[in-house]
């Protein structure tokens, strides 16, 4: 397998994302697939390529600077799980 | 009422035959009593029969646009203010959209009457629809196998007459893809054609909204309705929408149609090959030609479409950190737990599984032998099609290398499932615009049902009434998109 089950913990961790330990073979099993699948791009010759990073060739447009929204926070903060005093609560961060 | 066309209904709404009301009450009725097929993640019955008074009324003052009465629904992507907005995941089970998706707002003043919400693959992620929180959708042509996805729930929905049409997203085949599966049609539009504000980001560089209907004729329709400049959408094109009804009747007489032998190699079914040889024939009678392309690089599709596609959605769906709305776990010991656990119980295995692969390829010492080295297949791929269409108006292919497969068959192995999306996940590379449309139907057998059978036609940029025009000739002829999945008469 081209990744390890300590990669895959690593991976996920710079994800934010929690993998419980009887899955971790399983992962780690379909991402070296994955990988597998990945490494057939290698047997064609890309240099000289110029990387495509969007399938228009187009720039940012750019708008006057000028207050197109309202804001709508007391709105927004109906749908978060903790609010108070207009603020949106998290764990304590800082001691 | 279900198996008409836009046109016919628009007609029976104006002449007084039955009212939006009643259209609209029918297909509630509908979708109550094909409630199995699960196509629905929200049904708004209230909503929608609030909407469909307000159209009977628009109708009777006249000039009421032709979509005015007409019942369709949304895929569950779509953001729908203070109308729950799922994308198919436990991550937003409780998320009400604060505001409107454009193309929500535009069919809204098209005064298109909305019937609910969709289901899908969560995130627009997968090919069968397996991946939604919800379960999955049935395929109307038989209970056990898949609609597709990730737009399963609006072919579903379509095919089995529970809404008119439906919108639909396609990031690597998620329209054409369940179009084909389903027997109907959908069109992916070139990108920036429809704008994607408030619709569920996945990956940002390849996710298009577009019309899923019954024909041609139903899909210019909607995409008139749908497609547009919206300056919210930062990659919006400034292109006029041209009348896509009034180019449906154009002569195809001459037309050049190009088949890239490398998409009827191994691995295409023998049956599906069959039949694009029928449609083609049909096409050769409407006076077209055919011309045999090669574009080697598009065996290099899949690799370079799941690097990019994983590595957008790993940024795209690092918004979701159990804070600001969404899922959030219960009793976090600290930040860091916080977002590890709520992360991990909202998203679906799939989903895990693509934002770890995308986080791979962007992580330092991996970059340039993945994200850049796909970007530069991207490119390849680009150029191959841009070539292609300047030798052929039109290129055809398969939709899919098989037909619907059954419900779990393909779920232990993601690689797998991957592979479906051969024939599909190039187009999104290059941002062209590209319709399936059916073209057949398989044997009925005791081992397996009569299961539709699509074709995929590609264009170059802004070709979506050249499209419709060559899919709208082919549905004169022919009625393999007339036809109706058993059950659903």
């Amino acid at each position: 397998m081209l990744l390890t089950t300590n990669d895959v913990k690593k991976i996920a961790y710079l994800a934010r994302l929690g993998i419980e330990d009887h899955d971790l073979e399983a992962f780690t099993h379909d991402l070296s697939n994955m990988l597998n699948l990945m490494t057939q791009m290698n047997s064609i010759n890309t240099d000289e390529v110029e990387p495509m990073a969007h399938p228009l060739p187009q720039s940012q447009r750019l708008r006057a600077d000028n207050v197109t929204e309202t804001n709508q926070r007391e709105h927004f903060q109906h749908l978060a799980p903790h609010v108070e005093d207009g603020v949106y609560l998290v764990p304590k961060v800082i001691e | 009422m279900h198996t008409k066309t836009i046109k016919q209904l628009a007609e029976g709404l104006r002449a007084g035959t039955f009212s939006s009301v009643e259209l609209t009450q029918h297909f509630l009725t509908r979708i109550e009593k094909f409630h199995a097929l699960n196509a629905f993640i929200t049904v708004t019955q209230e909503h929608a029969l609030t909407a469909a008074k307000q159209a009977d009324k628009r109708l009777a003052e006249g000039n009421a646009p032709l979509l005015t009465g007409i019942p369709f629904a949304h895929k569950d992507i779509f953001c729908t203010h203070g109308i729950k907005t799922s994308c198919g995941s436990k991550m937003l089970d409780n998320f009400i959209a604060p505001y409107n998706a454009t193309v929500v707002d535009k069919l809204h003043h098209a005064g298109a009457v909305m019937l609910g919400k969709l289901n899908m693959d969560e995130f627009a992620m997968g090919s069968s629809n397996e991946n939604s929180f919800y379960g999955a959708a049935h395929n109307p042509w038989h209970e056990n196998v898949v609609p597709g996805g990730s737009s399963g729930g609006s072919a579903a929905a379509v095919a089995a007459g529970l809404a008119v049409c439906a919108t639909g997203t396609d990031t690597g085949g998620s329209i054409r893809q369940p179009a084909a599966f389903c027997g109907i049609t959908g069109l992916k539009p070139s990108y920036g054609r429809v704008s994607r504000y408030g619709m569920i980001a996945y990956a940002s560089s390849l996710d298009q909204g577009g019309p899923m209907a019954r024909s041609a004729e139903d899909a210019a329709i909607l995409l008139q309705a749908m497609a547009g400049f919206d300056e919210k959408d930062s990659t919006s094109i400034n292109e006029p929408v041209p009348d896509y009804s009034r180019h449906l009747t154009e002569s195809l007489q001459g037309l050049k149609i190009g088949l890239p032998k490398e998409f009827f190699q191994h691995g295409l079914n023998n049956q599906i090959a069959q039949d694009i040889d029928n449609a083609l024939n049909e096409y050769r009678k409407l006076g077209a030609t055919i011309i045999e392309l090669s574009m080697p690089t598009l065996t290099m599709a899949i690799p370079a479409y799941y690097v990019l596609a994983s590595a957008e959605c790993s940024s795209n769906l690092s918004r979701y950190d159990g804070v600001r709305f969404g899922h959030r776990c219960e009793h976090p010991a600290d930040l860091t737990d916080l977002y590890l656990r709520s992360r991990a119980e909202g998203f679906g295995s799939e989903v895990k599984r693509r934002i770890l692969m995308g986080t791979y390829a962007l992580s330092a010492g991996y970059y340039d032998a993945y994200y850049l080295k796909a970007q530069k297949i991207r490119r390849l791929i680009s150029d191959d099609f841009q070539h292609a269409l300047t030798q052929v108006d039109v290129i055809m292919s398969p939709v899919t290398p098989s037909h619907a497969f059954t419900l779990g068959e393909k779920t232990a192995d993601p690689v797998h499932m991957y592979l479906e999306d051969l024939y599909t996940i190039a187009i999104n590379l290059a941002g062209l615009p590209a319709m399936s449309i059916p073209i057949g139907l398989s044997a009925d057998t005791p081992e397996a049902p009569k299961l539709p059978v699509g074709l995929q036609l590609i264009g170059a940029y802004f070709s979506e009434a050249k499209l419709l025009n060559i899919a709208h000739a082919y549905q004169q002829v022919t009625n393999w998109h007339q036809l109706i999945p058993t059950g659903f008469e």
